[in-house]
């Protein structure tokens, strides 16, 4: 059954509206700092502790975004990529700052502020491992994207939010054919994640 | 970069995707192909913006951009005859998988592919017969009655011809999804929407490794909805 597939209890009390997403947001921001630090939560907690607009849900994508390109474009560059992988970074890189773009002009024309970009520290040295992290991380952002798809209010940002996290799925399902992973990791249905289910893995790459 | 097909394809040449080097390339129709796939045009990402932030109903309304790119075609609705609201986008989306099912399983028969393709192949064909059965449940779960099961028509020719039809299929199965989430209602329809969503699209970057001159992120970085209009009159010819 399609909703049981997708079980998610965050998701199950959306109906609510506000308080409950503010919640879901807020907690999840919290239990991160509690793990790794407030610094590494920092552009979470900032969005969360006000989250009751679909900006607070664009600046956390768009410190995904930061991170995935930071990743692609400075990364990359210092563990010796050759060949189809060199090939997909750069392309990725590039589109992956196009996110960043467009959700830094989306932020703005909705009225907010977008986060500072962070620093970030990927602790990968070769191909091998970089390509392996790049699997995790765009898997990562497919997650988060489903998450909080349901959760932004305008119809508007959830097309504009699905324009981007089908692109993560498409460079998700690439890298795993690189590495000889699998394209679809969590069989016909893609796995929603919540905040500190994305904060886990992202949060350690996280600086300040 | 969007369009850099030939210069992608040239960087591939000498260098495949290990799964690839288990296809026969073929060139035939490649051209007309690309241009078929191509023409829903790489939403600039300007117009996404413009698109995304134009019409926000949550947020404070900012003065409209002062040009006006028309928004990613999208919210048209599908025929009432698949029925109303959720039940509706749900119909149309069982018709398509519907149509996917049975294609994976004309070419899974056709044992067209072997190896690490192979197994890919029918990895998506049983993907898409969950789709099926999920979709299906869904509907009866809302009160709704299931759209009949269409019967499929399909060319199954050359393994690359397949592979091409296949690249085809599922961009346009996630091009269908993406024109539909604005237009669902339920948070939990919407959130298995995009759960159904993101798996065409790792299966349409899967398979355009398979076909010369495909592209990962074939309209670059942002992905382009379609209409029910144009999904549908699309897959016309597919079904008997």
């Amino acid at each position: 059954m399609i909703t049981e597939r997708l079980a998610n209890p965050e998701l199950a009390e959306l109906e609510v509206g506000g308080v409950t997403r503010a919640s879901f947001l807020v907690r999840g921001a919290v239990a991160a700092a509690a793990v790794y630090g407030t610094a590494a939560a920092a552009p979470f907690v900032s969005s969360a502790l006000g989250a009751t607009s679909d900006i607070d849900i664009l600046n956390f994508a768009l410190t995904l975004e930061y991170l995935e390109t930071d990743f692609y474009q400075v990364k990359a560059k210092t563990v010796g990529l050759t060949g189809l992988a060199k090939h997909d970074a750069a392309n990725f890189g590039m589109e992956e700052a196009a996110h960043v773009a467009a959700l830094t002009q989306a932020i703005k024309s909705s009225g907010g502020t977008p986060v500072p970009k962070p620093t970030f520290s990927f602790p990968v040295a070769s191909a091998a491992s970089f390509l392996s992290l790049a699997y995790v991380v765009e898997n990562l952002g497919v997650s988060a994207y489903n998450g909080a798809g349901p959760l932004l209010k305008s119809k508007a940002l959830l097309a504009a939010a699905g324009s981007i996290v089908q692109v993560e799925a498409r460079h998700a399902a690439a890298i795993g054919l690189l590495i000889g992973k699998s394209p679809t990791p969590t069989g016909g249905f893609d796995t929603p994640k919540n905040m500190a289910q994305v904060l886990a893995v992202a949060g350690p790459l996280i600086k300040k | 970069m969007p369009n850099d097909l030939e210069e992608r394809e040239d960087e591939l040449a000498p260098q495949t995707r290990g799964i690839v080097e288990e296809l026969v390339r073929d060139d035939v129709g490649r051209k007309k192909f690309l241009k078929a796939v191509g023409t829903a045009g790489a939403a600039s990402f300007g117009a996404f913006v413009l698109a995304a932030c134009g019409s926000s109903s949550t947020t404070t309304k900012t003065k409209p951009p002062a040009t006006t790119t028309a928004p990613p075609a999208a919210a048209a609705s599908v025929p009432a005859s698949f029925g109303a609201g959720d039940i509706g986008i749900l119909n149309y989306a069982l018709t398509l998988e519907y149509l996917e099912d049975q294609f994976y399983a004309k070419v899974i028969a056709a044992k067209l592919f072997t190896g690490a393709v192979g197994s890919l192949v029918s990895e998506f064909g049983a993907q898409e017969a969950e789709h099926v059965a999920a979709i299906h449940a869904t509907v009866l779960k809302l009160g709704g009655t299931p759209a009949a099961k269409p019967t499929g028509k399909f060319p199954i020719g050359s393994a690359a011809d397949v592979a091409k039809l296949a690249y085809t299929v599922e961009n346009l199965g996630a091009s269908a999804y993406l024109g539909q989430a604005g237009s669902i209602s339920s948070p939990t329809v919407l959130a298995a929407a995009l759960a159904i969503h993101t798996v065409e699209a790792r299966h349409a970057a899967t398979l355009a490794t398979l076909v010369p001159g495909g592209h990962v992120t074939p309209t670059g970085a942002f992905a382009n909805p379609a209409t029910a209009a144009t999904v549908l009159a699309a897959v016309k010819p597919f079904i008997a």
